[in-house]
């Protein structure tokens, strides 16, 4: 990709198309405002994913970076099923929001971000998720105070899911999990060498 | 009826004890009832589902799913891989048509699988178990097993996001599917095929972290199967089925309803039409009781 067009592009939209999740897609935009009224969550996006591809085209980089937005995707899908472009939209979501994350740009305390984080640190434990911790660490995120008041709302939703034996508290010693959790985590350790050896810098 | 051996991908959440464990009871019975025989992918991992993005970025959820497809042509050789979670089947799926595409893609993760001594090829079928039901057993031969009809019960079929996008069912829509609705009626049920919130998104994992958001549109989804007469609500999908269920309580403080909707999964539905027990259809695994499935079960 070193064709002479490419130094008239802004160093963005590079950037984006190097380093993000089926970045290279970003052009391909036609504004037609499909996929802003697909997103469930969408009164709560500051900037529908047709004004995050303008943006990135426009160079303004600082400003989707720390936007909270992406991380409101909902994963629902509903904007691949309709953008005439064809756009993977919910991956570029996604990956915008993964790539913020890594340059230490995404928005502080954003609950879905650490809840994401959560999910995979558990799933990486064992190869599966223990839904039992991850909800109680999910609860106690925020500090011991908050946590106990968390729990104490949803205590009712907890008893209930145990009686339906759809909660199982021995989860919390024991709980499933593949064979040998080392090989899976050499798996995906390299798996993560290599992601962060094609990542280009663009600082 | 013949014989059907399929790889199966159970998922977390279907594990015993899990949120969805309620759906691997049903959906295992109404398979012995229709012939099809599931052997589980051994030492299966977390396929991440959607929600593992923010921690695991591309390449390592993409490996994640490419682990399960080995361990599978393995040791499950010349079966197709069925997955009864719409997020399983989802990152199943998406790992193998991504890594079709992208040779480099495939490379990496053979490279990064390659630390567990382990190969990806991805010639094998990644299906959901609707699409069995659909295309290989048909809705005329669900309704030839039917021993007791779910008479004069009335049903909102519930498809959600992930097993209708962006894959969808063959031959259906993506904002109008009616799968659900024909077997409901296999089962001898009323559909409604206008419940207008059938493929309305509950927030998905973000009923955890965005839980008044979330429960907002999941107000909605149950709001409209009462406005539509609806006895219950059937879905195809172990989040879709815990979303719209075990947050009723709280919604009901919040919004001032007195919500009280089953949510059931269409192998609880076929469970009970094909003449097995309560129990075989995991109906005393859901919080809001469905009576009238009981009712019939227990006759
Ligand atoms: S639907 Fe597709 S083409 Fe239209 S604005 Fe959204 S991304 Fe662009
Ligand atoms: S998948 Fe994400 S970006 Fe696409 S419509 Fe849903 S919430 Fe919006
Ligand atoms: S998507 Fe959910 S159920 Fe499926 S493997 Fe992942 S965590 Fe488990
Ligand atoms: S309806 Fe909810 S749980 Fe079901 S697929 Fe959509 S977001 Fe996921």
């Amino acid at each position: 990709m070193s064709t002479n067009s490419q130094k008239y592009r802004n160093s963005f939209l590079k950037e984006v198309e190097a380093n993000v999740e089926e970045g290279e897609w970003v052009k391909m935009c036609m504004q037609c405002g499909v996929c802003a009224g697909s997103c469930p969550l969408g009164k709560h996006w500051d900037h529908p994913p047709q004004e995050i591809f303008m943006m990135i085209r426009a160079g303004k980089r600082e400003e989707v970076l720390t936007s909270d937005s992406m991380w409101m995707c909902t994963s629902c899908y509903n904007c691949i099923a309709r953008c005439p472009r064809g756009l993977p939209i919910t991956h570029i979501m996604h990956g915008l929001a993964t790539y913020a994350k890594r340059l230490g740009l995404a928005p502080k305390n954003q609950p879905t971000q650490g809840f994401s984080q959560l999910f995979w640190d558990n799933l990486m434990k064992k190869g599966r998720v223990n839904e039992l911790k991850m909800g109680l660490s999910m609860y106690f995120k925020d500090g011991f105070a908050q946590g106990v008041k968390n729990a104490m709302a949803n205590q009712k939703l907890g008893q209930n899911m145990m009686k339906a034996k759809r909660m199982n508290a021995m989860e919390i010693i024991g709980g499933h999990g593949v064979k040998n959790p080392g090989d899976l985590a050499k798996i995906i350790k390299k798996a993560q060498e290599i992601e962060d050896g094609n990542i280009q810098d663009f600082s | 009826m013949a014989k059907i051996e399929l790889s199966f991908y159970p998922g977390c959440s279907s594990q015993t004890g899990a949120s969805s464990s309620n759906y691997l009871v049903s959906a295992q019975t109404m398979c012995e009832e229709l012939d099809i025989t599931l052997n589980e992918i051994p030492d299966w991992n977390c396929c991440g589902a959607s929600i593992g993005y923010g921690g695991g970025g591309e390449l390592p959820r993409l490996t994640l799913s490419a682990r399960n497809i080995a361990l599978s042509e393995e040791h499950n050789a010349g079966q197709e891989i069925v997955a009864t979670c719409a997020a399983c089947w989802l990152s199943t799926r998406e790992a193998k048509e991504r890594l079709a595409e992208d040779e480099q893609m495939f490379k990496d993760a053979n490279t990064a699988l390659a630390e567990g001594g382990l190969r990806y090829k991805g010639e094998v079928g990644v299906r959901h178990m609707v699409e069995v039901l659909i295309e290989d057993i048909g809705f005329d031969a669900i309704k030839e097993k039917v021993k007791k009809p779910l008479e004069g019960i009335k049903i909102a079929g519930y498809v959600g996001c992930q097993t209708n996008r962006p894959f969808g069912i063959a031959g259906e829509s993506f904002e109008n599917p009616q799968y659900l609705d024909k077997i409901v009626e296999a089962v001898g049920a009323d559909s409604i095929p206008t419940y207008e919130k059938k493929v309305q998104c509950c927030g998905g994992a973000l009923a955890f972290s965005e839980p008044e958001k979330s429960q907002e549109m999941i107000h909605g989804i149950i709001e409209a199967a009462y406005d539509n007469g609806a006895d219950m609500i059937v879905t195809p999908c172990p989040l879709c089925q815990a979303n719209v269920e075990i947050y009723q309580d709280q919604i009901n403080e919040t919004y001032g309803t007195k919500f009280d909707m089953p949510v059931v999964y269409y192998s609880t539905l076929m469970s009970v039409a094909f003449g097995r027990n309560a129990k075989d259809a995991a109906l005393n695994g859901h919080i809001i009781k469905a009576k009238k499935l009981e009712e019939i079960a227990n006759k």
